[in-house]
């Protein structure tokens, strides 16, 4: 656990992206949705990325998870750069990064039942664990966020917001990775489900010494989950130190403006217990999703 | 946990089918039937001709009377519909069979594979289909086989682009990047999870192809070029028709509106499975996680 050498390393990374001309003639402008963002994540620590929509949150949890590759800089994972390796080497060092995406609804394909859906990592990057095993392994994803057997053979629809996000948090555990990046995962649920998923989250760093990525535009929810946090601004990081001292003493005015937003979310964190009754859930309009 | 699960209706799209639409599917049921039980009985030999009764109105023994050789015209409805039936469904899986895969290709590899791909879609497109089918019959020869092939062509590049359109709208989709980060490969994601999702489009597309293939066929076999005597077609029948017009119009009529009835009901089917699937597959794609 207490090993020095990062799971989880960016040097100096960037990515842009090309936005529609002005017109037909114009040279195309891009936006730098990452630009030059170093961290490194260490075994079992959690750090939060935090920043308004669209400073660049998700498209650096891609590039450190090597969903796509940086356009400068290195990521390095488990002090291995994924975009220097070849398939099979690649998919060996998958194991060990896994990701909770905002929607947990999009994030489950529709058309699976959960036993698919947990069980596709262990296909895809578990080859040595047999088939028969891969059911003891996927019931056992499921009983660490709390779901039981009965859920194996339903589908993504058949559950609520929270449910769905488990069941992804599941997936995410099954092939027992070091590292989770955790993209906005509780921001597409009802604030009385969010403490659950949170207090989830908490339980698995404890029990299993995960290390965790931990992405939100919301203060609060990163000031309970995290010990370190850095604060992004237009694809940059303005502000970066553990938690607590960032929160009480912001010393960059962007922190200070996100902040200004909290007491709102204050009022809503504690009103979260109260709000946990029968009824009180609007999680989903149905209106939502379709 | 407090949380209600969501109804089951929501995958679904939640919608009914218009009444239009149904009409159109019992219509298309009707003709496919009709077919069916044409393989194993009809109310006479269709080829059996009875010169002394030839030109007949409807009587008890010929209910659409008979043709200019005293042939049942029922008969020849019946078997002609499975024909038509017959030619029309073999193309259309053709071009399906060889369009789906280009697109999910296409869609699956940027760079110059999609290029190629959307290149020669959109050679064929520029090509007036039912002329080019004409030339294309009259280049290898009249008959059935060579006017599935007329046809078929034409339908590869329709179903290379609702494949790959629908196709691109899923690969940003959460559930996509969570399948690419569970080691799965582009041809496998392509398989298992692409295809399961926009098959609903394809199965709408598929009955308007269907419909627009049966009368191209019936064009075909209207000028000499689709199934030869002694098979009996829709188009064939009108072909023959056309010399009594004056003396018996309904020779002409009765085909006539067999493939008008059977088009419309195929394309009201068609439309409405699209008024129930269009909607779902717009909102899934919001929040692709970019
Ligand atoms: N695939 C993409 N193509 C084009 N622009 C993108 C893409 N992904 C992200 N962007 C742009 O990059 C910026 C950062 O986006 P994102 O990383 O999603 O921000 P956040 O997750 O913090 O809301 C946004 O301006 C967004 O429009
Ligand atoms: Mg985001």
């Amino acid at each position: 656990m207490t090993d020095s050498r990062p799971v989880l390393e960016a040097r100096g990374v960037s990515r842009a992206y090309p936005l529609p001309r002005p017109h037909p003639l114009a040279p195309r402008p891009v936006r730098h949705a990452v630009a030059d963002i170093s961290l490194t994540l260490a075994r079992g620590e959690s750090l939060g990325i935090v920043g308004e929509s669209g400073c660049g949150k998700s498209t650096l949890a891609r590039l450190l998870t090597a969903l796509e590759p940086p356009d400068a800089g290195t990521v390095l994972i488990a002090g291995r750069d994924p975009n220097a390796l070849d398939k099979a080497a690649l998919r060996r060092l998958r194991r060990s990064v896994q990701m909770v995406f905002q929607d947990p609804m999009g994030s489950l394909d529709p058309r699976w039942p959960v036993w698919r859906i947990v069980a596709e990592p262990l296909v895809g990057l578990a080859p040595e664990v047999a088939r028969a095993d891969r059911r003891a392994r996927v019931v056992e994803a499921l009983a660490a966020v709390g779901l039981g057997e009965e859920t194996l053979t339903r589908y993504p629809h058949q559950f609520s917001g929270g449910q769905r996000q488990r069941i992804a948090i599941a997936r995410a555990l099954v092939t027992d990775p070091d590292i989770v990046v955790a993209d906005e995962p509780v921001s597409a649920l009802d604030v009385s489900v969010q403490a659950q998923v949170l207090n989830l989250f908490l339980e698995l760093r404890r029990r299993r010494g995960l290390a965790l990525l931990f992405i939100s535009h919301d203060l609060d929810v990163v000031r309970h989950v995290t010990e370190r946090i850095m604060v992004m601004d237009r694809g940059r990081v303005v502000e970066a130190g553990p938690t607590a001292e960032v929160l009480a003493r912001p010393a960059h005015p962007h922190t200070a403006a996100l902040l200004a937003a909290v007491p709102r979310l204050d009022a809503a964190w504690t009103g979260r217990e109260r709000r946990a009754a029968p009824g009180a859930v609007t999680e989903h309009s149905p209106s939502r999703h379709r | 946990m407090v949380e209600t699960p969501t109804p089951t209706a929501q995958t679904m799209g939640g919608r009914r089918l218009a009444a239009t639409a149904w009409a159109g599917g019992a219509v298309a049921a009707l003709v496919l039937l009709t077919a069916l039980v044409s393989l194993v009985w009809t109310p006479h030999d269709p080829a059996a001709m009875d010169v002394a009764n030839k030109l007949s109105d409807p009587t008890g023994a010929h209910p659409l009377g008979t043709d200019h050789f005293g042939r049942d015209v029922l008969s020849r409805l019946m078997v002609g519909a499975r024909v038509s039936i017959a030619v029309s469904l073999v193309a259309v899986g053709l071009g399906a069979g060889i369009g789906v895969p280009l697109g999910l290709l296409a869609s699956a590899r940027h760079g110059w594979i999609d290029e190629a791909v959307m290149r020669f879609n959109d050679l064929a497109f520029a090509f007036p289909a039912l002329l080019t089918a004409v030339l294309i019959t009259a280049v290898l020869g009249p008959g059935a086989v060579n006017a599935i092939l007329a046809i078929g062509i034409f339908n590869i590049p329709v179903f290379a682009r609702v494949a790959r359109g629908a196709a691109l709208s899923l690969w940003t989709r959460p559930f996509i990047q969570a399948a690419r980060l569970a080691g799965r490969g582009r041809t496998r994601i392509s398989v298992e999870h692409i295809l399961p999702n926009i098959a609903g489009a394809l199965i709408v597309q598929g009955t308007i192809q269907f419909a627009l293939a049966i009368l191209a066929e019936a064009g075909l076999s209207y000028l000499g070029l689709g199934s030869q005597p002694p098979e009996v077609s829709w188009g064939r029948m009108l072909n023959e028709a056309q010399t009594f017009l004056f003396l018996d119009p309904r020779l002409a009529i009765l085909p006539g509106l067999a493939i008008v009835v059977t088009v419309l009901g195929l394309n009201l089917l068609g439309d409405g499975l699209r008024d129930r699937l269009d909607p779902r597959l717009d909102t899934r794609r919001a929040d692709g996680g970019r």
